[in-house]
């Protein structure tokens, strides 16, 4: 990503974080969901990007060290699932991402780790895997950077990134 | 490094191993041997009165290379300079007789003299070295001649000569560091790859910040470097030519597969690097050429950070097939993996030392960071640093020093290079053009 791109997201984190908090349905991982704000539709409409992001989910967080899926995530991949079987026409990335504290190449395997169990859920669901592509950031893409627990629980994270084009 | 009867001997006589035989025997007293395992009680003084400059075109160099030599020696924690302010004698003429009594009034024990020579666009630079206490040349003396904007080349050359004569070990000051130069805000990072002498001088950039690179690595000639990059999308292994700065894909890409963590087989022919494939993560090698990959692990768990042994008989890697990441050892052709590590906590990225005497790692316990060194049955393990975060550990060529990253916490948490000898001792932050990390120290220049 650019710069430019990347300073605009974080600016409009923080105003989707507010109006996050003043709707009260949406779940903290839903702050990220500004992707809205490039043109990729109205969180209205159900088959656009930005309602697949804010009101379906678009990222499942994990413990330490862990690519385990809790209830939690499950139930968002569930509704991932359910909406990309619905838009065929979104190609996927799953992009797995670790928290600061690990070492650098050990953080790649994880997220990669973490993107996996995201695509295996997605396919055990009836996502075709041909759809799904996988790519690891390890902890070179933090979205918070506090260090503290507060922050890594967020970093610790796959996001399903989708965009519009061809699925498969 | 100096051990306490060894600093005893060196107050009497500074002298090789090797040059025993013309020592005039003394009760009490023996060769010096400067071990640096131990830690250094005392750094050894020593004396380099500016070179001379034998014409008007060398006068600018000749102060130039006494600096840089100077600088070298003091880096290493087992050197104190005695500033020429305290100098009794001056140094007038390259092969004036020394006046030792001199030198030994201001307990100078080496004294390093030189003169510099410009011609005809080239720089012709000799020195000697001396042992003040027991008057005597260290060594024979040198000559060394090079195209003027080499200066420092030479001055590191002259350097790495004082340091071998002195120690017995192998010189580390002619050699680069490959590292990533990062900008921007902690969320929005950029990182390019960087280029530059061991002590910071010479910068250059390898590649723009478009792209996402990592943990670049020298080939054992230096000529090379393997790292890896997002460019095309997917983290994939990339090799550049550092004369050229010219890069190509190790393997043709081929789409959902993610390789990292690269580095070169000790005869510089393979690459030994780990893919990560439906979440399994296992180390491959493949020449250098392409060709088929050898898979070398096969565990359903994160194999990961492989490392030779010199020789090319064995590779230390680390794994969590336990639980935790932990250090093994195996055969390099395959075979049952050993594992090594037996503290408490995370042992990663190991990186066997090019003596092969050690294997350093990181080691993560209690929320800290520690970069380490074990021997490679494990055994005497020694952390040498802490902080918040520590990471990734490169050998200087002679074994006996280490560059790491050092990152701060916090949201304005910064990566920066340090730098720390075998005994812990003399940690410092290596100079770079801003922040750094993933450095690779090169082997010495040919």
């Amino acid at each position: 990503m650019t710069l430019r791109f990347r300073a605009s997201a974080l600016i409009l984190t923080a105003a989707l974080a507010l109006s996050a908090c003043a709707q009260g349905g949406l779940r903290d991982g839903d702050a990220v969901n500004l992707n809205a704000q490039g043109g990729l539709g109205a969180a209205s409409d159900p088959t656009s990007v930005a309602y697949f992001n804010q009101v379906v989910g678009d990222r499942v967080l994990f413990a330490v060290d862990q690519s385990t899926l809790d209830a939690q995530a499950q139930a968002t991949l569930d509704g991932q699932a359910q909406w990309l079987l619905s838009n065929s026409e979104y190609a996927i990335q799953i992009e797995g991402h670790a928290d600061e504290q690990g070492t650098r190449e050990y953080n790649i395997a994880l997220g990669a780790r973490r993107a996996s169990a995201v695509r295996d859920y997605l396919v055990s669901r009836g996502v075709p895997a041909g759809r799904l592509n996988t790519i690891s950031y390890g902890k070179e893409r933090p979205i918070e950077i506090c260090s503290e627990e507060s922050c890594y629980r967020q970093n610790r994270r796959a996001v399903t990134v989708v965009s519009f084009g061809p699925g498969a | 490094m100096l051990t306490r009867r060894s600093l005893i001997r060196t107050t009497a006589a500074l002298t090789l191993a090797s040059a025993l035989p013309l020592v005039p025997a003394r009760a009490q007293t023996g060769p010096l041997r400067l071990e640096i395992t131990e830690g250094v009680i005392e750094p050894l003084p020593f004396a380099i009165p500016s070179f001379i400059a034998r014409n008007g075109g060398a006068a600018d160099a000749a102060a130039d290379i006494t600096r840089v030599i100077a600088a070298d020696l003091r880096g290493t924690g087992l050197f104190r300079q005695i500033p020429e302010t305290a100098h009794i004698s001056s140094i007038t003429a390259f092969d004036a007789p020394i006046q030792y009594n001199d030198w030994q009034a201001i307990n100078a024990q080496a004294l390093i003299v030189g003169e510099v020579e410009e011609s005809g666009g080239r720089l012709i630079v000799r020195f000697r070295l001396f042992d003040v206490f027991s008057q005597q040349p260290l060594g024979e003396g040198l000559q060394f001649v090079g195209p003027r904007e080499g200066w420092r080349r030479m001055a590191h050359n002259v350097a790495d000569q004082v340091y071998e004569r002195i120690t017995g070990e192998g010189g580390y000051f002619d050699t680069r560091v490959v590292f990533v130069h990062e900008e921007g805000p902690k969320n929005a990072r950029l990182k390019r790859l960087a280029i530059m002498d061991y002590d910071g001088a010479n910068v250059q950039f390898l590649t723009d910040s478009r792209s996402l690179v990592l943990a670049p690595r020298f080939s054992p000639t230096g000529d090379r470097i393997i790292y890896t990059s997002y460019e095309s999308g997917q983290p994939q292994v990339y090799l550049m030519d550092v004369a050229t700065v010219t890069r190509r894909p190790l393997e043709a890409f081929t789409g959902g597969e993610m390789t990292f963590s690269p580095r070169f087989t000790p005869d510089g022919g393979s690459v030994v690097f780990s893919m990560a494939q439906g979440g399994n993560t296992d180390i491959f090698r493949v020449g250098v050429g392409g060709g088929a990959r050898t898979q070398l692990t096969t565990a359903p768990s994160i194999e990961t950070a492989p490392s030779f042994s010199p020789d090319g008989s064995q590779m230390v890697f680390e794994s969590d097939r336990t639980g935790g990441q932990q250090i093994y050892v195996m055969p390099a052709g395959g075979g049952e993996p050993q594992r090594i590590s037996r503290g408490t906590g995370r042992y990663g990225t190991p990186v066997w030392s090019p003596r092969g005497d050690y294997i350093a790692f990181t080691k993560q316990e209690a929320g800290r960071f520690h970069i380490g060194v074990m021997r490679t049955n494990g055994s005497e393990e020694r952390l040498l640093t802490a902080s918040f975060l520590d990471e990734g550990p490169t050998w200087a060529p002679n074994g006996r020093v280490l560059m790491f990253t050092r990152e701060t916490a916090g949201a304005d948490g910064a990566p920066a290079v340090y730098s720390v000898d075998i005994s812990g001792r003399n940690l410092q932050r290596v100079a770079t053009p801003g922040m750094a990390s993933d450095p690779s120290w090169s082997p010495r220049l040919p």
